[in-house]
């Protein structure tokens, strides 16, 4: 595989110029998904999204500057035992697995903590798996023997 | 009517994709017309009122899914083209499953039918209650990280066990080398 896929300025320039706003719409959807459509896996796609075109058009080697491999790796990891961590913490505070009721002092405020820490669970989970399947298809080497 | 016109195309343009898909003998073009069929879907899905599945479908489906189809066509050699060898086979087999959707397509309820089974178990329940209980009008994700919550980790975990995968897979080509270079080294 070439590092760099394409030299075109017209794409560096491009892709520059989305990167945050497409970062910012992830944000928003992950956080906006109790309000409207979205949640924690379309969020972290999104996210992802934005670090894959970063590594297309710069090169995977900027890319996995940019996110390391190592970091990825943990992070999702993190992103699956925030998730269970949630459930653990509300066993500790008296209730059952996943109960969100007990997570604050008024039940149902304590859902909407449950319900944002899951979803970022989630997103962090969803987006690092597909920065890490990129990451791996784009380095891997076919021996054609 | 408008929701039938709209439908109408939406399905017709579906239809002429999956031809197309049939007929293209090039990976990537087949990759770019999966790509859009899945487009189409969540638009469907839009049109039907499934706003949350349509956004889904729409990220993963034609998004990040179809950038891996061509990362992973990229890496196959050049000068392959995509030959079906018997067609026989496949095209019984398209024939009788589709028979089989055909005839239970009668047996389906109607669209927006209120007494449809899947409208009458929890669902309701679901509807009346999580508004005042959570103060969140987004009643998907309620039900999504609330009450099938256990579910929600489930697919967490299998999302991440894909990834791990992947990357055991596609790493250990390059451990592999590491291995055999080492190898080398002590002969």
């Amino acid at each position: 595989m070439r590092d760099k896929i394409s030299s075109s300025p017209v794409l560096s320039v491009v892709s520059k110029v989305l990167f945050a706003p497409i970062i910012i719409f992830g944000l928003y959807v992950q956080f906006h998904g109790d309000y409207g459509p979205g949640g924690g896996f379309q969020a972290g796609v999104i996210v992802a999204a934005a670090f894959i075109l970063y590594s297309m058009i710069f090169g995977l080697a900027k890319g996995e500057t940019l996110v390391p491999v190592m970091v990825n790796r943990y992070l999702m990891c993190v992103g699956v035992l925030l998730y269970a961590g949630v459930g653990i913490l509300s066993i500790f505070l008296d209730g059952m697995y996943l109960d969100y009721n007990v997570l604050s002092t008024n039940p149902s405020s304590g859902q909407h903590i449950g319900i944002i820490l899951v979803e970022l669970g989630v997103g962090i989970t969803v987006a690092t798996v597909m920065i890490a399947l990129y990451h791996s298809f784009a380095s891997f080497k076919v021996s054609h023997e | 009517m408008n929701f039938l016109l709209i439908n109408f195309f939406l399905i017709s343009l579906l239809l002429i994709t999956t031809f197309f898909i049939f007929k293209s003998t090039s990976l990537i073009g087949i990759v770019a017309l999966t790509g859009a069929f899945t487009l189409l879907c969540s638009a469907i899905y839009v049109n039907l009122d499934a706003v949350d599945v349509a956004f889904t479908e729409a990220a993963v489906g034609s998004g990040i899914s179809t950038i891996l189809m061509v990362m992973a066509a990229a890496k196959l050699p050049e000068g392959k083209k995509n030959k079906l060898i018997n067609l026989f086979p496949s095209i019984i087999l398209a024939i009788s499953i589709s028979l089989v959707l055909i005839l239970i397509i009668s047996n389906l309820p109607l669209l927006g039918d209120p007494n449809a089974p899947i409208h009458l178990h929890v669902v309701p329940e679901y509807i009346k209650e999580s508004k005042d209980f959570f103060h969140i009008p987004n009643v998907v994700t309620n039900i999504l990280a609330s009450y099938r919550g256990f579910d929600t980790l489930g697919e967490t975990i299998v999302i991440f066990t894909a990834g791990l995968g992947v990357i055991v897979l596609l790493t250990s080509n390059t451990l592999n080398r590491k291995t055999k270079f080492k190898n080398k080294e002590k002969k």
